[in-house]
């Protein structure tokens, strides 16, 4: 990693407008209008909007948002699929859009791979070949290539499928042979595509602990592509909303649960099972008076669904320690109240964390 | 890891170590062409079918022709029903023809604009006066009078016959099961094959003709009227359902209403087939303007035939227009109901106005109008054949010694089982048991009916021709699929090539090159390449996106893009493009029989033109078709093999085979 903050992947005000001199919509004063005015006045779609994130080597990023919010056009951007209208991209110190065609398929074949929505697996080619094939338009040997396939395949869990046809297989083990595909030339950095959008629920969470299994063994950089919140809280270290193609918010998911950057958001993790996600830091209050200070101690990280065997244990309140320090209380009731979904505010008023201190 | 919801794997995956041991896939293939290739060294020569002018079957064939001949005024199949048949289609026909005579030449000018006002403003009234006006200008107002009135009958009577018969087709899944293999063999069959057993049925004349270009003219009636019916949506015909209607109402209300436009085009494809058919018909006396072809062909007079060729493309673009407009039209009327008058009023006024104008000038189109330019394009054809004579010559030498004569040699020099053991395997291989039988006993055929050797020759000129168009119509393909400028260029080309009827293309092939049978090759490759180029185009454009996509963010070049990913995925596209070169080619190749290309195609013209080859034109004619089911029935089955992917013979196969070797 040759970029300053050592991040795999850096983007600053990406754009990516489509339609007929989108250069010029970008200059001039017409990039500010909301999508429908745009699309009005000149004909373009603005589908990613100024985005900037960085994403950390090893980390896990999920960019989340419903269809047509630009979160498939963003991830194409980044190796170039799609060619961005204006911004920067580095990937592993990398300027990837001043790259020469010759150096970004360099970059595709060795340090990015993708697994796409549809799979786009090779109907004429056996699994084996399928795997290969990244590394057969490398100009890998056959029998290296076979031997580095054969590896994968056993990761994937697809042993016995080597000399398969892909249309012979089920649609998760479709995907299964996407993921070795990507994984087959040993890249710094897995970008996903709604990969398990054309899964049913049963596989898909199979795969989705696959991906999480695959991440702790490997350790590989993952940007992940969702419209299904609850794979990105179950995957993502740290989340990127998207609406309008503007990212509206980025956080961790207790960031985005506990405390929604505006209405969008807000709606979008109503739903969401809060004590599933958010830590006690975020529902502790000050010990009231008279209330003994001699309950069970948690870590302030402790989500709150698993404080509740202590508080089953203990009828005192229990002690919450952040930074070494006890920095509030909570009782049986409060544990209830979360469990029930009941709005953390309304609990306690003026208690909550900032939110750029959770979960750091 | 899932196990539940996945098939078992296969039982047998063998560890990788144990797939050099297989053979490799072309081992096969390769040891069986050694062994023909051995197999002709060794028996060239022997076993033989050289050409015999009175082989039996001709015999045959004119003893029944004479047999007919004696009793058709006495037999009761030909009192009762042929010669009724012949008189009414003889009559539609002169009715039909007196119709289109009655408004004269300004009347019917006059008329046809009319038409193409209604069914598409302005622009079509304005093509069809230009159309019609030419016909005149050409000199060729009578005969391209005649045509028309020729094609007129042939198409109503195909309309008549096949739209019902398609509507049925469409609504009886069993219908179109039994009508479906009839129809293919009749696509398949060379415009010669039709035309001896009508000479035989219905003597020459207009009749005949009629009825033979009906009958060629009829699948495509037929077939795209029932996918119209088919295709309405079922949602659609269940709600209509639903509201009580009867199926005659739901038929009448729902389903026709809803299939117009494409009842529309099956219209104008079967006006299409008639027109390059009537041209065709002129070999059996058909009237109009086939009959300068067909001469301008035999005595490879390019002067001649110019003006007649022009007048059917004219004829063929104007029908076209006017029909593909008229499907494209709305139903609903648009505007208020005084717009709606003042349409009506002005095509009568069109039509009447032209019929007015006829009072005014000459019953006959003026002479002095009319411009000859049979002499001057004679001349520039002499010209071109002498200046680019070394050109010509060259690529016309190179291809008959370096391609022509060797196959050839080969095809006539080899024991007959021997060439039928390689349709065989051939077949086999592409198709499996079924459509190999029936190519070979197609083959077999052809020996059968005393035509072994002309059937060689006519199949080497196939083969050539369509080893050119494939590798021309690859290049196109690919190329306009990679570059939509190129695309753009193209299109319209292909478009009008596919409009115009067959034989026009002769013109140039006979221009440049002569007669010979290099003429029929070029002919047909410039005939069979428009619908290949875009076959392969639209499959390669075809590919899924997601793949290509997946193949590009894994780092491939453009051409590692197009070998490994583009072109096995359009293989289905290209082997059907495969099929419609080679049914093509062969209907052109026949045809070139007119220019010296020998074979088949000759045998079939000299038995219209001698009554003692009658036999071998009529067993010809057959020949042809048996030749077009062999080679359909081969590249076909390659199709169908290509399709069935999904499913597992072919892996099944293979894993048997792997369990052998490991």
């Amino acid at each position: 990693m040759t970029s300053s903050d050592g991040a795999a992947i850096e983007v600053r005000g990406l754009w990516k407008i489509f339609g007929p001199r989108a250069e010029r919509v970008l200059g001039g004063p017409d990039a500010g209008l909301d999508p429908v005015a745009l699309r009005e006045k000149t004909g373009c779609v603005a589908a990613v909007r100024d985005v900037s994130f960085s994403v950390r080597p090893g980390e896990v990023f999920v960019v989340m948002g419903l269809s047509g919010s630009g979160k498939s056009t963003l991830v194409r951007c980044l190796t170039r699929l799609i060619e961005p209208t204006a911004g920067e991209i580095s990937i592993g110190g990398e300027d990837v859009r001043a790259a020469s065609p010759a150096r970004l398929r360099d970059l595709r074949r060795h340090r990015v791979s993708m697994v796409f929505q549809h799979f786009g697996l090779l109907p004429h080619r056996r699994v084996v070949d399928n795997v290969a094939y990244g590394l057969e338009i490398q100009g890998v040997p056959r029998a290296r290539r076979h031997e580095r396939a054969q590896e994968i395949i056993s990761l994937v869990g697809l042993d016995g499928y080597a000399e398969a046809e892909p249309g012979q297989l089920s649609g998760g083990m479709q995907q299964r042979v996407g993921l070795a595909r990507a994984l087959a030339a040993d890249p710094e950095v897995l970008l996903f595509d709604e990969p398990f959008s054309a899964l049913d629920p049963l596989i898909r969470r199979d795969m989705q602990a696959e991906v999480m299994r695959l991440h702790r063994e490997m350790g590989k950089t993952m940007v992940f592509i969702t419209h299904d919140l609850s794979e990105a809280l179950k995957l993502g270290e740290r989340i990127a909303i998207m609406r309008a193609g503007e990212i509206v918010q980025l956080g961790t998911a207790e960031e985005l649960v506990g405390a929604p950057a505006d209405d969008y958001v807000a709606d979008f993790v109503r739903d969401v099972p809060r004590s599933g996600v958010l830590s006690l830091r975020w529902i502790c209050r000050p010990p009231g008076a008279g209330e003994p200070l001699d309950g069970p101690a948690l870590p302030a990280e402790t989500i709150i669904r698993d404080a509740v065997p202590a508080a089953m244990e203990s009828s005192r309140p229990i002690r919450v320690i952040g930074d070494g320090e006890m920095i509030g209380v909570v009782d049986r009731l409060d544990i209830l109240a979360a469990l029930a979904d009941r709005p953390v505010a309304a609990a306690v008023p003026g208690q909550r964390p900032s939110p750029g201190g959770a979960g750091s | 890891m899932t196990s539940q919801a996945s098939p078992a794997p296969p039982a047998q995956a063998a560890p990788l170590a144990s797939r050099p041991a297989r053979l490799p896939r072309w081992a096969l293939p390769l040891a069986g062409a050694a062994a023909l290739a051995a197999a002709y060294l060794v028996f060239r020569g022997t076993a033989t079918l050289p050409h015999d002018d009175d082989a039996a079957p001709f015999q045959w064939i004119n003893d029944v022709r004479a047999w007919v001949d004696a009793n058709r005024n006495q037999s009761p199949i030909f009192l009762f029903f042929v010669n009724y048949v012949r008189l009414f289609v003889g009559g539609l026909h002169d009715l039909l023809h007196l119709v289109l005579q009655g408004p004269g030449w300004t009347g019917l000018t006059g008329i046809a604009a009319g038409l193409g006002w209604l069914t598409g403003g302005w622009r079509i009234a304005l093509l069809a006066a230009a159309g019609f006006g030419s016909f005149g200008i050409l000199g060729l107002w009578e005969a391209s009078v005649a045509t028309l009135a020729l094609v007129l009958t042939a198409v109503l009577l195909s309309l008549a016959v096949g739209l019902p018969l398609g509507v049925w087709a469409g609504l009886s899944p069993r219908l179109r099961r039994l009508l479906t293999p009839v129809l293919d063999v009749m696509q398949i069959m060379p415009t010669f094959a039709y035309l001896a057993p009508m000479v035989l049925f219905f003597q020459i004349g207009p009749a005949s003709a009629a009825i033979a270009t009906m009958i060629y003219s009829i699948p495509p009636a037929i077939r795209i009227t029932a996918l119209a019916v088919e295709q309405v949506s079922p949602a659609a015909v269940e709600a209509s359902g639903s509201l009580g209607a009867t199926r005659w109402q739901t038929l009448r209300k729902v389903q026709l209403p809803m299939a117009r436009a494409t009842i529309g085009l099956a219209v104008n494809q079967t006006i299409m087939m008639a027109l390059s058919m009537v041209v065709i018909a002129a070999l059996i006396a058909a009237p109009g303007l086939g009959s300068d072809i067909i001469r301008g062909l035999t005595r490879a007079n390019v002067g001649l035939m110019l003006p007649a060729g022009i007048a059917i493309v004219v004829m063929a673009i104007v029908l076209d227009r006017i029909t593909m407009s008229a499907a494209a039209r709305t139903p609903h009327r648009t505007g208020g109901r005084t717009r709606w008058v003042v349409h009506r009023a002005v095509a009568a006024a069109l039509a009447l106005g032209g019929v007015a104008l006829g009072r005014l000038l000459p019953a006959e189109f003026p002479a002095e109008w009319v411009v000859r330019f049979a002499g001057p394009v004679n001349e520039a054809v002499t010209w071109a054949k002498f200046s680019w004579y070394g050109v010509t010559d060259a690529v016309r030498n190179l291809t008959t010694e370096a391609l022509l004569n060797p196959l050839q040699s080969v095809l006539t020099g080899a024991p007959w089982w021997l060439v039928a053991a390689a349709a065989l395997a051939l077949a086999w291989r592409t198709g499996g048991p079924r459509p190999a039988v029936v190519a070979v006993g197609c083959l077999l055929a052809t020996a059968l009916l005393g035509l072994w050797q002309h059937t060689m020759e006519t199949l080497t000129t196939v083969l050539v021709a369509v080893a050119v168009t494939l590798l021309i119509g690859l290049l196109l393909g690919v190329a306009a699929a990679r570059s939509p400028r190129f695309a753009a260029l193209q299109r319209p080309l292909l478009d009008a090539a596919q409009t115009m009827p067959a034989f026009v293309y002769l013109l140039p092939a006979l221009a440049l090159f002569g007669a010979t049978r290099f003429t029929a090759v070029f002919a047909s490759v410039i005939y069979a390449v428009p619908p290949v180029v875009r076959l392969v185009e639209d499959g390669i454009r075809n590919v899924s996106p997601a793949v290509v996509e997946a193949a590009l963010s894994c780092g491939s070049t453009e051409r590692q893009l197009l070998w490994k990913v583009r072109l096995p995925l359009a293989r289905r596209a290209i082997l059907l493009a495969a099929n419609q070169g080679i049914v093509m080619t062969l209907a052109m190749v026949v045809v070139g029989g007119l220019v010296g290309a020998g074979g088949l195609g000759y045998d079939v013209v000299s038995g219209f033109s001698q009554r003692t080859d009658f036999g071998m034109g009529f067993a010809a004619g057959v020949a042809t078709v048996l030749l077009g089911i062999m080679l359909d029935r081969i590249t076909q089955g390659a199709d169908t093999r290509a399709s069935s992917r999904t499913p597992t013979p072919t892996t099944d196969r293979r894993n048997k085979r792997k369990m052998r070797t490991a």
